[in-house]
């Protein structure tokens, strides 16, 4: 699998190549500012694309809006964008278009390889991975007078990883249960927000931050 | 509208010069005279009641400079001493008097405003008379109430042509009183020009420079000692523990595996709170949105990490200069703190718009209200944290020459606006 890398700290940036490399992912491009990433984007087309928020020459949120442009230009160029800080902004522009296929995590989260590289793999196949610290604040905001207080504790969990972008495999195996309990969880909390239910990881996702969006 | 306030301005113009024609011909006149007769000694008598009372009449026309013109004319009288009895008393008040230039200067201006100053402020109401003249005029003439030898302006009632011409030259300045702004302003721009101070308008700004760059100096020092706080407690003391745990492994990696492995697991989480740490006091130093985006868009990820519903309005159409940002930023986080902790409000909005050279943020909240600004020096005992921090923020923005004003009547709802003078320093360059 091939990856355009955007990272202006060397020593983040080499960190990133061996891990990546580690995994069998091919570097097709390493860069460390904006107009280059977006030139890579554009030449080396890769599956994936992991790109650091602030970068140079105007150490703004230049790479979020590049990968955005580049999403623009290419609907559903998987994205997974790295920052030193979570924001909802962020994550909300991120997911605006639908599409699916982008993540947004904590730069912390490469300390943990095989969860990143998880990561990794779910955007580049079209799903999402949303920073647990995103969900948490979305879900943290008082629920008053919305469905959402009406979850069991152990829905609001599954809830919780599914927003981070996980399948019901996944949540199954993390909080040790079998798959069809997850599954009827889920469809619970569809029940209770009043969504139509979906297996659709993506889609899920783009519910439950709508669902939380009219809050 | 317009035409309104165009008749507004009319009678307080002839109301205004009325007032000049009579009180300040009369004040001006009985001053002299007394200052003339005070060798004779009866002057020592007359003098400090005529000037008490020149300086109220002065002040009265600083308040209507203020109401109706928005002009504002500083006054600075030099505080009077307790007055002794008796005769000497009475002269060493007199003398006090005469030795402040205020006196003098409001003597000046009653000579000016008693003429010139009355013109300008009869000028309004004339220039109304003689527009709706123009339109009688002709209709006396026809009617032969008004001999044809009168003139009208400059136009002549015995030729018809110019008869004919007078409604339009009527309107015409009826035109020029309705879009003149502020008519009279021309009265007390005079005004100002005598009666302000020399240089007071200098040491008023002198002595708030000073006043706020104290503030200044104190809050940077304060934030210093947090930060140095924070990092001595936090994050530095993490990373020592994580050394510590390090050279543990170093002994024990080959001896006690599991035990090694136990360390690493601590020491990547000692290393992931001091992240964490950092993190939030980099948010508390300059927040990275902030520094990223803007203010607008900064106000914008604020409200989504606030637990109400907090909406917010109006974009920039630039980046305002670091320092006012981060100012602005931080008071509207503090306010939005105080509406979701104090005012138990169901609804919280804010307003960010850039006019005119100020950037303008209003708050408010469907809350229970009755937040008041404590007055300086004071701390705000009662109210607790919400109002005593109101004072905080009001020092924070006096280092820009901002200012706060609070609106907020018992039972709400409460409305806090912020206005700080700066310059946007950049188009904004990205577009989402």
């Amino acid at each position: 699998m091939r990856v355009v890398l955007a990272e202006d700290l060397f020593l983040l940036r080499d960190g990133l190549i061996r891990m990546l490399e580690a995994f069998d992912f091919e570097i097709a491009a390493a860069v460390d500012n904006g107009p280059d990433l977006a030139r890579a984007l554009e030449e080396e087309r890769p599956d994936v694309a992991v790109v650091d928020v602030r970068l140079p020459p105007t150490l703004t949120d230049e790479g979020l809006q590049c990968a955005l442009a580049a999403r623009r230009a290419r609907p559903g160029l998987p994205v997974l964008v790295l920052s030193q800080h979570v924001e909802q902004l962020y994550a909300r522009e991120l997911l605006a278009d639908g599409t699916g296929g982008v993540g947004y995590l904590l730069k912390d989260r490469v300390f943990d390889a095989e969860q990143f590289i998880d990561a990794v793999r779910r955007v580049a196949a079209g799903g999402t991975a949303m920073d647990p610290q995103v969900i948490a604040q979305l879900l943290s905001r008082r629920s008053r007078d919305r469905p959402l207080a009406r979850l069991t504790p152990r829905e609001t969990e599954v809830l919780e990883l599914m927003a981070e972008g996980r399948s019901n495999t996944a949540i199954a195996s993390k909080l040790v249960v079998t798959e069809r309990a997850v599954a009827k969880h889920t469809s619970n909390i569809f029940g209770k927000l009043q969504l139509p239910p979906s297996d659709d990881d993506n889609r899920r996702v783009l519910a439950v931050l709508a669902y939380l969006d009219r809050g | 509208m317009r035409v309104r306030r165009t008749l507004v301005a009319g009678a307080r113009g002839l109301w205004l010069g009325c007032l000049s024609l009579v009180g300040s011909v009369a004040l001006f006149c009985l001053t002299v005279l007394s200052l003339a007769s005070l060798p004779l000694g009866l002057g020592w008598l007359t003098l400090p009641p005529l000037v008490l009372l020149t300086r109220r009449y002065a002040d009265q026309r600083r308040r209507w400079a203020h109401d109706w013109a928005g002009l504002r004319i500083p006054d600075d009288h030099r505080p009077l001493p307790a007055r002794q009895p008796g005769l000497p008393g009475i002269a060493q008040h007199c003398y006090h008097l005469l030795r402040d230039p205020a006196t003098w200067r409001e003597l000046v201006w009653l000579g000016l405003d008693m003429t010139v100053g009355a013109l300008t402020a009869l000028l309004p109401g004339l220039l109304i008379v003689f527009g709706v003249e123009g339109f009688v005029f002709p209709v006396l003439i026809w009617n032969g109430v008004v001999p044809d030898s009168q003139l009208y302006g400059f136009l002549r009632a015995s030729d018809p042509t110019q008869v004919a011409l007078m409604p339009v030259l009527g309107a015409a300045v009826l035109a020029a009183c309705v879009f003149t702004p502020r008519p009279l302003a021309v009265h007390f721009r005079l005004a100002a020009a005598f009666l302000t101070p020399p240089k007071a308008e200098l040491a008023a700004r002198v002595a708030r420079l000073t006043e706020t760059r104290h503030d200044a100096v104190d809050a940077s020092a304060a934030e210093l000692r947090r930060i140095e706080r924070d990092l001595h407690d936090g994050a530095q003391a993490r990373l020592v523990a994580m050394g510590m745990d390090l050279g543990t492994i170093e002994a024990l990696i080959e001896r006690d595996p599991a035990k090694a492995k136990e360390l690493v697991s601590r020491a990547r989480t000692s290393s992931a709170q001091a992240l964490t740490e950092l993190r939030d006091l980099v948010r508390g130093i300059h927040p990275p949105v902030l520094a990223e985006r803007g203010l607008d868009d900064a106000v914008r990820a604020l409200a989504l990490r606030m637990p109400l519903p907090v909406e917010v309005t109006g974009r920039l159409p630039g980046r305002l200069e670091a320092p006012v940002e981060s100012a602005a930023y931080f008071s509207v986080s503090e306010l939005l703190t105080n509406a979701v902790k104090h005012a138990d409000a169901a609804r919280v909005w804010v307003d960010v718009e850039y006019a005119d050279g100020r950037l303008r943020v209003s708050v408010g909240d469907d809350g229970r209200g009755g937040v008041v600004l404590p007055a300086d020096g004071t701390s705000g005992s009662a109210g607790g944290g919400a109002r005593s921090g109101l004072r905080g923020l009001e020092r924070r923005l006096g280092t820009f020459d901002g200012i706060l004003a609070v609106s907020s009547p018992v039972g709400g709802p409460t409305l806090v606006t912020l206005e700080i003078p700066c310059a946007l320093c950049s188009p904004k360059t990205s577009s989402s």
